[in-house]
């Protein structure tokens, strides 16, 4: 096979199958399942690596051969040999552009395994891609080009596998061929990558020489590198211990996902056993709240289990009724994980929208899911160098060291210690995108130790004493809408009406509270999330608390929303168009931005987003600011 | 305490069983596509596992062409009264009353059967989330779409603009209008789907087994004459042929092979034994060159 002319499958289908299919089947139902990536640069030969492997292993039928040697005439780049990568390369769109542009899973067999290859591209905008296809991995596979050695992208990989907790590692010194498989090459790039691989905390690495498009060291001792001892690429992932092997000697966690009720006399919780294994008998604690039981049952379809472990999907039973549902965390009772609501974490962020600090985000770990924000991040590491940079936030594809606030405690483990319950995601809660995927290191000792303080004076009580009901009259509007104007005119009259209230204006607590704070996005961002917290505080000390400030971002005025009880934010869109608000231009604020002296200012050069469905719209080109404070006065105590 | 390796399938089992309940913790409206092949099969059975003891909790949705073997439609209706969920049936009101039919339409049979039917029924039952038995495996543009996969409230797939799935977690979130598709099997290999319906005794449709059935040869495709609405040619006279099919679909688009395998083993024997792919008996990937199935995923193919 090493003597450059072959292409023929050498790993053939096993005479097993036509021999004694019953032990064939024995022998398939028993194997174990790795996972791993293949990574490198655009051309190290990845995708020719995993169509090797897919052709060896027999993972390719006629008719795809056939539509692949016609495709390889066409558009391959071998001449006349089988281009293996046009097995792999799928898309419409990358094949005329003969890259890798995704994540693609594929799939093969040998006698000891099954394998889930994920191909991961190696342009550098793709890192994405990369740490989703390292995030199920058990090994990584890092193809370096023998004749251009270790890279900015190899290292790049290798920082990224790393960082993702793979512990696994294969340099694999591809195209040796073309060095006329020499040792001396493979060792210099050996030397190198160790170098490197010292400095990043990766401690151990499997090397070895290889021609995917040869078929060297694949699946058998190449004749043409007899100076090589090491396994070869198929016997070293046929014996690598999987991770799931070792999640299974890990205290018990198991993250509850659905409660099963199909009656009044049945109660279970369903989950993935994410460490650990259980046993009826076992005495376990449900996590946030820290009740305890013990295990009754392990139910499934096929009839009770005597133990479960790592990685199956189960349902238990408990022998008392305590109270546990979907996001709480199961464990064993003596060693239970952490709760906490402020974090260090590093964020690998996935979105064309930069990462907004302070604005709220979806989290979700695990089956939890939270309201978080992020702070500034204390640095982000330049995957080419390794070096910490100073950031205000973070870009797609940047890897930022932060620390994050949840709204209320999480079940957590160091990602070190849990996939499952130290990986996370973020998810922009306007667009529903996954912004940024996460692991949390440690828990801040600050969220340890502030604890709510149970006050006897409650917030109902407050109100009961005013005689009136919260609320929070939320305006929101151009500069120059009229805000303040209404506002102060709403203000007035409920006073007179023995209401008591509070107006928050925008200049006057930018004179005060958010001094600190200038106009850019982040800012303006912050400024909101600061005066919805003192308004939350007003409104529970019973107050009817009205706000006049731009508030320009949708999100954070839902943000504010959210931190209220249902039905006490009321958001008054005062609906003045651009060109009336400039036309009237009270504090000559437009004309400076027009003339470039007043940056970031809303609707010139930083973005409205209006409202789509306010309690409250005032049109004020068709009622004048009085007819508009007794609409807002009526609507509000109307409601109340 | 000493715990052991968990095989293939027993981790390929729990990642499905974990998906499917993920789906139904998070959506409004989950449905399951039953199409009654073998794929399905498994679907069903996962789904019976997951949630036991009680029954799956949404409905199985048949978008069918009224072109389906008679066997299918005898299985379909056993395994919705044996799992106790709600079986819906739904045909496209359109291709009924246009009389479209896969002898005299091609293409346009799928298209306003399958394609413009799934889309209605899921319209018509306000279904947010569906899970369907596509496998990474069978097709190359299917190796990089996503375990959810969200489609656009028209229905469209836009292959750049899939959310990264990290670990076991998946965003179900969606936008007003958007519903997702769920492949809680999409790891599997056609082996493993095989093994698993022979470890688990999951009842499938005899027509994966061989027998001796009617057949006519068109476009070097062997079909089977399942009833009287199909059409001979002049001086077609159907030949019984011990045939078996590898995947099932509307009997005249579906090509059988010639077959000796009665058994389940049998079956999987030859599968691993055989050098044509497991789509080729279907004419749909053939449209349109090596990107096929993606060009009707992004038209609303599931």
């Amino acid at each position: 096979m090493t003597d450059g002319t072959t292409n023929e499958p050498v790993y053939v289908v096993d005479d097993l199958i036509a021999e004694d299919i019953d032990a064939y089947l024995d022998q398939h139902q028993h194997k174990t399942m790795l996972r791993f990536i293949t990574c490198g640069s655009v051309d190290d030969g990845k995708s020719t690596l995993i169509g090797r492997l897919l052709y060896d292993s027999k993972m390719i039928f006629e008719d795809q051969l056939t539509s692949l040697e016609a495709d390889s005439r066409k558009v391959g780049t071998q001449g006349q040999d089988i281009d293996f990568a046009l097995l792999v390369d799928g898309l419409a769109a990358e094949r005329e552009q003969g890259i890798t542009i995704d994540v693609a899973y594929r799939f093969f067999n040998t006698e000891k395994r099954k394998f889930i290859v994920a191909d991961c591209p190696g342009h550098e905008q793709y890192t994405r891609n990369m740490v989703t296809g390292a995030s199920t991995a058990d090994l990584a596979v890092i193809l370096v080009d023998a004749r251009k050695g270790v890279l900015v992208q190899t290292r790049r990989h290798s920082y990224l596998c790393h960082l993702i907790g793979i512990r696994n590692i294969v340099l694999a010194v591809n195209k040796m061929d073309l060095v006329e498989y020499s040792q001396a090459v493979f060792d210099t790039i050996v030397a190198d990558y160790a170098e490197f691989a010292r400095s990043i905390g990766i401690d151990s690495f499997t090397a070895m020489p290889i021609s995917g498009f040869k078929g060297d060291n694949i699946i058998g001792p190449s004749a043409n590198t007899p100076w090589y001892t090491g396994p070869n690429l198929i016997e070293h992932l046929e014996t690598v211990e999987v991770n799931s092997a070792a999640d299974g000697t890990r205290p018990f966690r198991l993250p509850v996902q659905w409660v099963n009720r199909p009656n009044l006399d049945f109660r279970g919780f369903s989950g993935l056993i994410a460490t650990g294994s259980v046993k009826p008998g076992d005495a376990v604690r449900v996590l946030p709240s820290g009740k305890t039981s013990t295990v009754t049952r392990i139910v499934t379809l096929g009839g009770d289990l005597d133990q479960a472990t790592a990685g199956q999907s189960v349902t238990v039973c408990f022998a008392d009724e305590i109270d546990c549902s979907r996001g709480d965390v199961i464990s064993i009772a003596e060693n239970p994980p952490q709760v906490a609501d402020q974090f260090e974490a590093t964020v690998v962020w996935l979105n064309d929208q930069p990462l907004q600090v302070g604005r709220g985000y979806w989290l979700k770990l695990g089956t939890q899911m939270v309201s978080a924000t992020v702070h500034a991040p204390k640095y982000t590491v330049n995957v080419n160098t390794m070096e910490h940079v100073a950031a205000k936030t973070l870009e797609l594809n940047a890897i930022g060291v932060a620390e994050l606030a949840t709204d209320k405690p999480i079940v957590f483990e160091p990602y070190a210690d849990s996939r499952t319950l130290g990986g996370f995601i973020l998810i922009d809660k306007i667009t529903n995108a996954t912004a940024a995927a996460g692991m949390l290191h440690f828990s801040l000792r600050r969220a340890q130790n502030v604890h709510w303080q149970a006050l006897d004076i409650s917030r109902e009580a407050h109100a009961a004493l005013k005689n009136q009901k919260p609320a929070v009259l939320w305006f929101t509007g151009l500069s120059g809408s009229g805000k303040s104007t209404i506002a102060n005119l709403v203000e007035k009259k409920l006073h007179r009406m023995n209401r008591h209230t509070f107006l928050l204006d925008g200049d006057n607590v930018r004179h005060g509270l958010n001094k600190d704070l200038g106009f850019t996005e982040a800012d303006r961002i912050e400024n909101i999330r600061r005066v919805g917290e003192v308004a939350k505080l007003m409104a529970d000390a019973g107050l009817i608390v009205i706000t006049a400030f731009i508030s320009p971002f949708k999100a954070e005025r839902e943000l504010v929303r959210k931190m209220l009880p249902e039905g006490e934010f009321v958001e008054v869109f005062i609906d003045t168009p651009l060109s009336v608000a400039e036309e009237r231009d009270v504090k000559g604020l437009y004309k400076k931005a027009r003339s470039g002296d007043l940056k970031n200012f809303t609707g010139i050069d930083s973005p409205y987003e209006a409202p789509v469905n306010p309690e409250i719209r005032i049109d004020t080109t068709r009622i004048t600011p009085e007819d508009a404070a007794t609409l807002i006065v009526d609507t509000l105590l109307g409601d109340a | 305490m000493a715990t052991r390796t968990l095989t293939h399938l027993e981790r390929l089992e729990a990642e499905a069983i974990h998906i499917l309940r993920e789906v139904v913790a998070e959506a409004e409206r989950p449905v399951m596509l039953y199409s009654v092949g073998k794929d399905s099969a498994v679907m069903l059975h996962l789904a019976r596992k997951a949630f036991y003891p009680s029954p799956p909790p949404f409905p199985l949705l048949h978008v069918d062409t009224t072109w389906k073997f008679q066997e299918m439609y005898k299985l379909r209706d056993r395994m919705a009264r044996e799992s106790g969920m709600e079986l819906l049936v739904y045909h496209n009101p359109e291709a009924a009353e246009r009389g479209i039919n896969p002898f005299d339409h091609g293409a346009l049979h799928t298209d306003m059967w399958k394609t413009e039917g799934l889309k209605q029924a899921l319209d018509k039952w306000s279904f947010d989330a569906a899970f369907g038995g596509a496998r990474r495996d069978e097709e190359k543009s299917r190796a990089k779409e996503r375990i959810f996969s969200f489609r656009t409230a028209s229905h469209g797939w836009d292959p750049k603009n899939q959310r990264p799935e990290l670990w076991n977690l998946y965003n179900a979130r969606k936008n007003k209008g958007e519903s997702i598709r769920v492949f809680p099997i999409s790891n599997w290999t056609e082996l493993d789907v095989w093994q698993y319906i022979q470890l688990n005794d999951i009842p499938i449709v005899p027509l994966y087994f061989a027998a001796l059935r009617p057949t006519v040869e068109r476009d070097g495709m062997l079909l089977m004459v399942d009833d009287d609405r199909f059409p001979l040619l002049p001086g077609e006279v159907p030949v019984m042929r011990s045939i078996r099919f590898r995947t099932l679909g509307c009997y005249p688009l579906t090509g059988a092979v010639e077959s000796e395998a009665g058994t389940l083993p049998q079956v999987i024997q030859e599968t691993l034994l055989t050098t044509t792919s497991e789509r080729q008996g279907r004419a749909i990937d053939k449209d349109a060159g090596g990107a096929g199935m993606e060009k009707k995923k992004q038209e609303g193919y599931f």
